[in-house]
């Protein structure tokens, strides 16, 4: 070996040192741990005892758990495709050459890096049924607003709506997409005599659709694991209608001190968003394009 | 012409509408903070406060001890920054510039544990902080970061990427080593990357919920935003004061978020796109 490849090999190594050391220690290890617990009845106080995939079947005939998966799948699949809607909606409408475009930008933008606390807390007092500010704009309609998050019909549609004002950082990252497209397509386009509906379904949106599939997989990921609103909001209620599946597995762990169960739950947790996400590229062969980037 | 007017015109309305919706509720936060307790609960709602009572931000301060959850949230930002900065461009640099065997394997299994939902490695992670004693410390909030976080590892190494080899194959020849050409070619070449992982790390801390939950029990220890969700648990509390300290607790994101603009919009896009 000569020795400016020893003296690479040598800095390579020591550089990724405390890298492959933090993957042992922190992912590795704890993960190999997390599914031994899961097969496990452990209490903490008592050492674990192994009782084979006894925690998945409780699980899985468990009312609590099947009532926070539906809402889950519920937050995610409406949620997401909100996200998806606004916030390609707000970009198109941003992206048509507007004086002041990055007042109107900043605008979207700033409601998601707000800390999330605080939106909560901002939030809470927005939908409250009485004297909130929503209800009240909603009567200039002459629309009776419900209860919201005192309500197990609308605490749900609440959090999603609360979820399209962080739409933000879609926004930026589909106006980045935007830009990306050739105006000449467009200009063939209209010489051509396709009109506004045309352009964006065979132009916009086939060249949008790789941001729009980073989105939707980044989307799903992030709702799957909602834990701050229900915590902040609502804790869980009304009757569990907020009882998202990582504040399930939070509770079970650090409430009631089921860890073998709430391990259980993470894994599960894990195999479904792999298999959503290899799913979510299964498809997008047929509808997401490359080729012009 | 007329048309193309007329589209202008329907896109400044809508967006205008729009922008109004969005930060209606910021304004309810900013109104509410400053209005007398009685003006809170009525209907209809009033847009503004009347009298405006700036005393409440003085009485609000005064019901949690704002200073000190403040400085422990910047603590904990602060040595995460210094975790990230140590670790993160290190491995970028090594698995972007350096040529050694295994280099792109180790890549991959560092990235892929992004995958990983991190509610799967949380409670061996409590367990192994609690049989050192590190429970109701900052320490578990940010050792992590000192051993490569991948997120900043895969965002540093798209940067390192771009940089021509030649700047490297030139200092080899000077007889420069692979530490001083990290230390002074690479590191100063990276830095607007370097800001834009310094406001991520930022946000993220200044958000981060779940983490202070697990591992802060004393009050006197609380980040930000477990104070505030605390408050916001105890019997009666006045949502003045809730406001307020909302207010306070979102000030330093706006003011990091419009002073360093360009760099937030292009590590969004750059996550993004390559992503």
């Amino acid at each position: 070996m000569s020795s400016f490849k020893k003296v690479q090999t040598t800095a390579g190594i020591i550089c990724a040192l405390p890298s492959i050391l933090g993957f042992f220690i922190f992912v590795l290890g704890p993960a190999v741990a997390s599914a031994y617990f899961s097969f496990t009845r452990y209490t903490v106080i008592e050492p674990p005892e192994f009782i084979g995939f006894e925690n998945y079947k409780a699980l899985i005939s468990e009312d609590l758990f099947k009532i926070s998966f539906y809402n889950t799948i519920y937050l995610t699949s409406l949620g997401v495709l909100s996200t998806i809607f606004t916030s390609l909606a707000l970009a198109l409408l941003l992206n048509q050459k507007l004086r002041g475009i990055s007042i109107y930008r900043t605008v979207f933008f700033v409601p998601s890096i707000t800390p999330l606390v605080a939106n909560a807390v901002i939030w809470t007092l927005f939908l409250n049924g009485k004297y909130g500010l929503i209800n009240y704009v909603l009567s200039w309609f002459g629309i009776n607003g419900p209860a919201w998050l005192a309500d197990p019909r609308w605490a749900k549609p609440a959090l999603i709506i609360m979820g399209i004002w962080g739409v933000g950082q879609s926004i930026v990252i589909y106006l980045a997409g935007l830009q990306g497209i050739p105006l000449e397509l467009y200009e063939a386009a209209e010489v051509d005599g396709a009109g506004i509906i045309a352009r964006f379904r065979y132009i916009t949106w086939p060249l949008l659709s790789p941001t729009t599939f980073f989105i939707l997989i980044t989307s799903t990921i992030a709702h799957f694991q909602m834990f701050v609103q229900p915590y902040v909001m609502t804790q869980g209620g009304p009757a569990d209608a907020t009882m998202t599946y990582v504040y399930l597995l939070y509770n079970k762990a650090f409430g009631w001190f089921k860890m073998g169960e709430a391990c259980a739950m993470a894994w599960m947790l894990f195999i479904l968003v792999i298999t959503l996400t290899m799913l979510q590229f299964y498809f997008s062969k047929k509808w997401v394009h490359y080729e012009l980037f | 012409m007329f048309k193309r007017n007329l589209l202008l015109f329907l896109a400044y309305s809508i967006a205008s509408i729009l922008a109004f919706f969005f930060l209606l509720p910021l304004w309810w936060m900013v109104s509410t903070s400053l209005k007398t307790s009685d003006q809170i609960f009525v209907f209809p709602p009033s847009w503004y406060p009347n009298p405006v009572k700036f005393s409440n931000y003085r009485e609000a301060l005064n019901k949690i001890n704002f200073y000190k959850h403040f400085s422990n949230t910047l603590y904990v930002t602060v040595m995460t920054l210094v975790g990230v900065f140590f670790s993160a461009p290190l491995a970028a640099y090594s698995f972007s510039r350096l040529r050694w065997k295994g280099r792109d394997f180790w890549f991959f299994v560092i990235l892929s544990t992004m995958m990983l939902p991190p509610q799967v490695t949380m409670i061996p992670l409590y367990m192994i902080f609690s049989k050192i004693g590190w429970i109701d410390s900052f320490k578990p909030l940010y050792i992590r970061f000192y051993f490569g976080p991948p997120y900043f590892i895969f965002l540093l190494r798209q940067y390192f990427m771009t940089i021509p080899s030649s700047f490297d194959d030139a200092a080899y020849i000077d007889g420069c080593s692979p530490y001083r050409i990290y230390w002074s070619i690479m590191l100063p070449l990276v830095k607007p990357a370097l800001i834009t992982v310094a406001i991520f790390v930022f946000l993220n801390t200044w958000n981060d919920f779940i983490n202070p939950l697990l591992y802060l029990h004393s009050p006197n220890l609380y980040t930000l935003a477990i104070a505030l969700n605390t408050f916001k648990g105890q019997y009666e509390v006045d949502w003045s004061y809730l406001m307020a300290i909302s207010t306070l607790m979102t000030i330093p994101v706006l003011a990091i978020f419009f002073l360093l603009q360009r760099y937030f919009i292009r590590g969004i896009v750059l996550s993004g796109i390559k992503g």
